[in-house]
């Protein structure tokens, strides 16, 4: 008995992780695991062991290939023909051909409520040139930003055969093409997934099972990180670094983040847009109030990068023509006093999540030194989103994830009919330039068509972009080969063990 | 009768209150007590800055000289949010509390008294709202009719009712078969009558005990509701908002929490001692 | 026995109207939350067709009473709708959970019932004494200390410096036992200690005053050692506040411990829940409420059959 005991004590304190197994801690619990219905960006962890995409993006955000080994664009950028990589097969053994491209594109635009139309929407038709060629034809010339789409949830590819006969309930067994295939899934406990053979590019992967474990406090995920039982923990507050650097058993990889902040203004968006949308000089002053410089140094111990613009100030498509700004309280004031509105009043709605809850009652108190009220109402996010889409707010508080195309930052966001511009802000000269931007094939015309977007919109100021998130990874000391990509979605290829 | 009723809370609050008296316990409880009402009272006095004021250069630092217990995430000073935050802290650890009691003791004394199926349905309601999560009532509350304070207030004091409500029924079930109700039954005293004198007293300990316990969970949940969007919104202080913004930075930060979650503790057991002092002073059998 | 009969009839007879009455009431609640479940769902991926074709596909565009009649018929044929976000019929939700809220709730009792119990009789029969302080010392602390921080102080000691118990992170009892028993210790501690924290102060007070009855009296007189006279005849009549504590605190662990499984990482019942009011997801709360009133029912069955059990006076 006694020797059982000791047993159990010393199997207790040894190293709780079984040889072989990956364990990831994710920031919250995704949801169901189909390409075309998926949506919170946790999801794409899990999805990028399970399914392989036609390409993928480099840390850089440039195109890659995977399942899709080119791609060539036709002059009139209103076709692309794609080249696919040969052998490749499922997990249920069915093999992946032009069909099967086909078939997954058809099931992104015609599934009920499908998250993925909007963004396909300019694809007009299907042609299987041979079984690893396929040319997709668009209504409109815009083929590069179709292919970085086809980098993210639209390109990943799952097997037709599975996808009929699970119909709906494909999202609760995910069969792809990818890396990893499908164990099981406790929802809210953890999702687990083996290593699949038969993968293309078998070698790569190392683990022979990944576990992602869904641990929503930050603090929490830390100390499962530290005490051995992760051996990455996704998304470390900036503020818990210094505690990181300072255990030998953990490392942190960090890079650029796709995602900012922003508090967004009612430009016109019923009666309530009046108040901080009838003068643009309002919006200048709210901005010229705040110091990003200030709040990034105190609530994220200068990790995160102060920002103006839709994409971040490193980005080429960022205007250098508009620099972030410095606080002026003065010149704050000057505007208001000239807009009429000496004594602004306006309410933000915040969510309930701490981290904004910190930052608005820093843009509280700085606005205040201004002669600005902004009342705070902590909402949570189900209403905020109705209450911002219905016009029934002056500024919101909100997070874009980021996309690596600037169309996503700013097509959705600012164009007339974009269904995030909960602002109704409206400007024709600017929806050209966004469609100028999603139909350049060169580098050098997109740059300028997002760069003149970005004027606008920095002048206009719809939003007031605050900053631009770093990620932070947590991996233990042993691990090898962990790269951190801005979309902060974990690649699994080349990670192993020491 | 009314005559009777009349006297009897006279002499009996002079014994209560000459029990109280002799306890030193309960007297000092009630000292720190009141001195949390003082605290509250005269918050702008006592506190050494403004509790909304930030400095923007002084973000969460440990307790020095200038910021006896640290700064706050905002850079604002904990002590004087901890001060400033008796407040609302007081009042949410004491309105629902008094709501609940409130509300109870003639629905516990109904059920009790009566049984059979008024007891039954009764119950079966207190069930059915210990159902229904507190989320939605709050969130509800908060978008039907705003931020207000006393909302808040009314939804914790509601949501802890079937509590009491269930203590309260089951004393008054308890005295219900004791000989001396059956008695008192028998020779035609009112059913109002038995219920003030014998259901009552046998009442007041299981209730003052839990109102002693529910002013900590009210205390934190008013900062829940908060954080939802129902009662004080930032930036006032209050001492579970406190402890809910610190849980962010427990490690980095531990200070935030130590000072607000201090307090409350104080005051519970100040609570509870005081509980204790009343109890035992109306225990009418003890003497 | 007839009367006890009598009794349990008239109990069942209410548990049906009392769903029905509590799931009208839910559903409509919810149903008038601002907030838009495809809207909810969409988020960043906000597509107006998409929001449209969800909303129709799960009914939200009929109007409410018919929403819920249709609820209702598909509810009493086991049907209890698809959860919207988890793309996962709501039934095998529940059950999926329910081993797991059952096991961290009776683990939770127990501690809870272990400390809190034998601490109020001892404070009570040695009332004023060291040991009456402090226990009353610890069980103010239980109650006062919030779950969050006694969790994640927990985890930091026995997780990341000691290494005794993960942090977080749920296993299945089928796959690995012994670490899935020793995922739900630190856990049950937090809940355990903060029940416990609640049942000692309501059995010290109830065992006072039970000590000054004259039954109690009766008994000393009759010369009977005081350690049986505090066991049988003051404790026998002191159980009924704890009794009734105990009930609705199970129940309460039973339909969700939000809070701390959050800390941990345990997906029970108050996980599910938080989330499906959060994302509008109203089959799933609506089912997490009927299987919550049918614990909240069931345990306050049981704790008027301990009445009557503790006190048989009652069932005269």
């Amino acid at each position: 008995m006694i020797r059982i005991l000791a047993l159990l004590l010393a199997l207790l304190a040894g190293p709780v992780l079984a040889q072989g197994t990956l364990r990831i801690g994710i920031n919250e619990d995704p949801d169901a695991l189909d390409p075309t219905t998926n949506r919170l960006a946790s999801g794409r962890q899990p999805l990028t062991a399970l399914c392989d995409k036609l390409f993928d993006v480099s840390t850089s955000l440039e195109l890659v290939p995977m399942l899709a080994t080119g791609h060539e664009i036709a002059p009139d950028g209103l076709s692309v023909l794609l080249r696919l990589r040969p052998d490749v097969r499922f997990h249920d053994g069915e093999v992946f051909d032009a069909e099967a491209v086909r078939f997954n594109l058809d099931r992104h635009l015609t599934t009920t409520g499908s998250l993925r139309r909007s963004e396909l929407s300019a694809l007009d038709s299907m042609e299987v040139v041979d079984p690893l060629t396929l040319r997709i034809r668009l209504r409109r010339p815009q083929a590069y930003l179709f292919l970085i789409i086809l980098a993210e949830r639209s390109g990943m590819m799952v097997s037709p055969k599975a996808a009929r006969e699970l119909g709906e309930r494909f999202g609760s067994r995910p069969t792809c093409a990818g890396p990893y295939s499908f164990v099981e899934r406790v929802p809210q406990g953890r999702i687990v997934v083996q290593r699949f053979p038969g993968h293309w590019n078998a070698a790569a992967y190392h683990f022979d099972r990944i576990e992602y474990l869904p641990i929503t406090d930050s603090t929490v995920r830390l100390a499962a990180l530290r005490s051995g039982e992760l051996q990455i923990a996704e998304r470390i507050t900036p503020t818990d670094l210094p505690q990181l650097r300072a255990d030998p058993r953990v490392a942190i990889a960090a890079a650029p983040d796709l995602g900012f902040h922003t508090l967004r203004l009612n430009t016109g968006n019923g009666p309530r847009g009046q108040v901080l949308g009838r003068d643009p000089r309002i919006r200048r002053a709210i901005e010229a109030a705040i110091d990003r410089r200030v709040m990034v140094q105190a609530l994220f111990d200068n990790q995160y990068v102060p920002g103006n613009q839709f994409v971040n100030p490193q980005s080429q498509y960022y205007d250098p023509g508009r620099p972030v700004p410095g606080r002026d309280v003065a010149l704050a004031r000057r505007l208001l006093r000239e807009a009429g509105a000496a004594n602004l009043t306006f309410t933000l709605l915040v969510p309930a999540e701490r981290e904004r809850q910190e930052a608005a009652q820093f843009i509280q108190a700085m606005l205040a030194e201004a002669g600005i009220t902004m009342n705070l109402e902590t909402q949570d996010n189900a209403t905020m989103l109705q209450n911002g889409q219905r016009g029934r707010f002056e500024a919101l508080f909100t997070f874009w994830s980021g996309r690596p195309h600037p169309d996503g930052n700013s097509f959705t966001h600012f164009s007339c009919q974009g269904p995030q511009n909960d602002s109704r802000y409206c400007n024709e000269a600017l929806d050209r330039l966004l469609i100028q931007g999603q139909e350049a094939t060169e580098d050098g015309p997109r740059r300028e068509a997002y760069r003149a977007a970005a004027r606008i919109v920095a002048d206009d100021r719809p939003v007031i972009v605050l900053w631009h998130r770093r990620t932070f990874t947590g991996l233990s000391a042993r691990l090898q080969g962990f790269v951190a990509h801005p979309d902060s979605t974990i690649r699994l290829s080349g990670l192993r063990m020491q | 009768m009314s005559a009777t009723i009349a006297m009897a809370p006279d002499t009996r609050l002079r014994r209560v209150l000459r029990q109280l008296a002799r306890q030193p316990g309960t007297l000092l409880a009630a000292a720190v007590v009141l001195a949390f009402v003082l605290v509250a009272v005269f918050a702008p006095l006592i506190a050494p800055f403004d509790p909304l004021r930030s400095n923007f250069l002084a973000v969460r630092r440990p307790p020095s000289d200038l910021h006896w217990l640290g700064t706050d995430e905002v850079g604002r000073d904990v002590l004087s949010r901890v001060i400033h935050g008796t407040r609302i802290s007081l009042m949410a650890g004491v309105i629902p509390v008094l709501v609940a009691v409130g509300l109870s003791v003639p629905i516990g004394l109904i059920a009790g008294y009566r049984g059979g199926w008024v007891d039954a349905v009764l119950m079966r309601i207190t069930d059915a709202m210990l159902a229904i999560p507190f989320l939605i009532v709050a969130i509800a509350l908060a978008a039907f009719l705003g931020p207000d304070m006393i909302n808040a207030m009314l939804a914790i004091g509601l949501a802890s009712l079937p509590v009491f409500i269930r203590l309260a029924r089951g004393a008054a079930l308890a005295v219900r078969a004791e000989d001396y109700v059956e008695a008192a039954r028998a020779v035609g005293a009112s059913p109002m009558r038995i219920a003030l004198r014998h259901m009552l007293p046998n009442m007041a300990p299981p209730l003052l005990v839990q109102a002693s316990i529910m002013a900590a969970t009210a205390i934190i949940a008013e900062a829940s509701l908060s954080f939802l969007g129902l009662g004080q919104q930032p930036p006032a202080p209050s001492w579970g908002s406190m402890l809910n913004a610190a849980q962010r930075h427990m490690v980095a930060a531990p200070w935030m929490a130590i000072a607000p979650g201090l307090v409350i503790f104080v005051l519970v057991i100040a609570l509870n001692v005081l509980g204790d002092g009343l109890r035992d002073a109306l225990d009418v059998k003890r003497h | 026995m007839t009367r006890f009969l009598l009794f349990l009839g008239q109990r069942l007879a209410l548990v049906v109207p009392t769903l029905l009455i509590l799931s009208v009431l839910v559903f409509g609640l919810q149903h008038l939350l601002p907030g838009d479940p495809a809207l909810a769902m969409a988020g960043e991926e906000m597509d107006p067709q998409a929001v449209d074709e969800l909303r129709r596909k799960y009914g939200l565009d009929l109007p409410i009473p018919l929403q819920y009649w249709r609820w209702l018929t598909a509810a009493l044929s086991g049907d209890l709708g698809m959860s919207l976000r988890n793309d996962v019929p709501v039934a095998e939700l529940l059950m999926g959970k329910l081993g797991i809220t059952l096991q961290l709730a009776v683990a939770s009792m127990v501690i809870a019932v272990a400390i809190g119990v034998p601490l109020g009789v001892l404070a009570a029969a040695r009332r004023g004494s060291w040991a009456d302080r402090i226990g009353s010392f610890f069980a103010l602390s239980g109650i006062s200390v919030p779950h969050f921080w006694l969790g994640i102080m927990l985890v930091l000691a026995f997780s990341v410096h000691l290494n005794w118990f993960p942090a977080s992170g749920y296993v299945p009892f089928r796959e690995d036992p012994w670490r899935s028993i020793m995922g739900f210790v630190l856990p049950s501690i937090v809940l355990g200690t903060g029940i416990a924290g609640v049942l000692m102060r309501h059995t010290r007070s109830a065992m006072l005053q039970s000590l000054g009855a004259d039954y109690v009296r009766t008994a000393r007189a009759k010369g009977l050692r005081e350690k049986r006279v505090v066991l049988r005849h003051a404790l026998r009549n002191a159980l009924m506040p704890v009794v009734t504590l105990g009930a609705i605190e199970f129940g309460q662990l039973l339909s969700g411990a939000v809070l701390t499984e959050q800390i941990f990482s345990i997906p029970g019942f108050g996980k599910l829940l938080v989330d499906g009011v959060l994302y509008r997801d109203y089959a799933v709360v609506q089912g997490l409420v009927l299987v919550s009133a049918v614990l909240f029912i069931a345990t306050s069955l049981v704790a008027d059959m301990l009445y009557f059990l503790l006190n048989p006076r009652l069932r005269a």
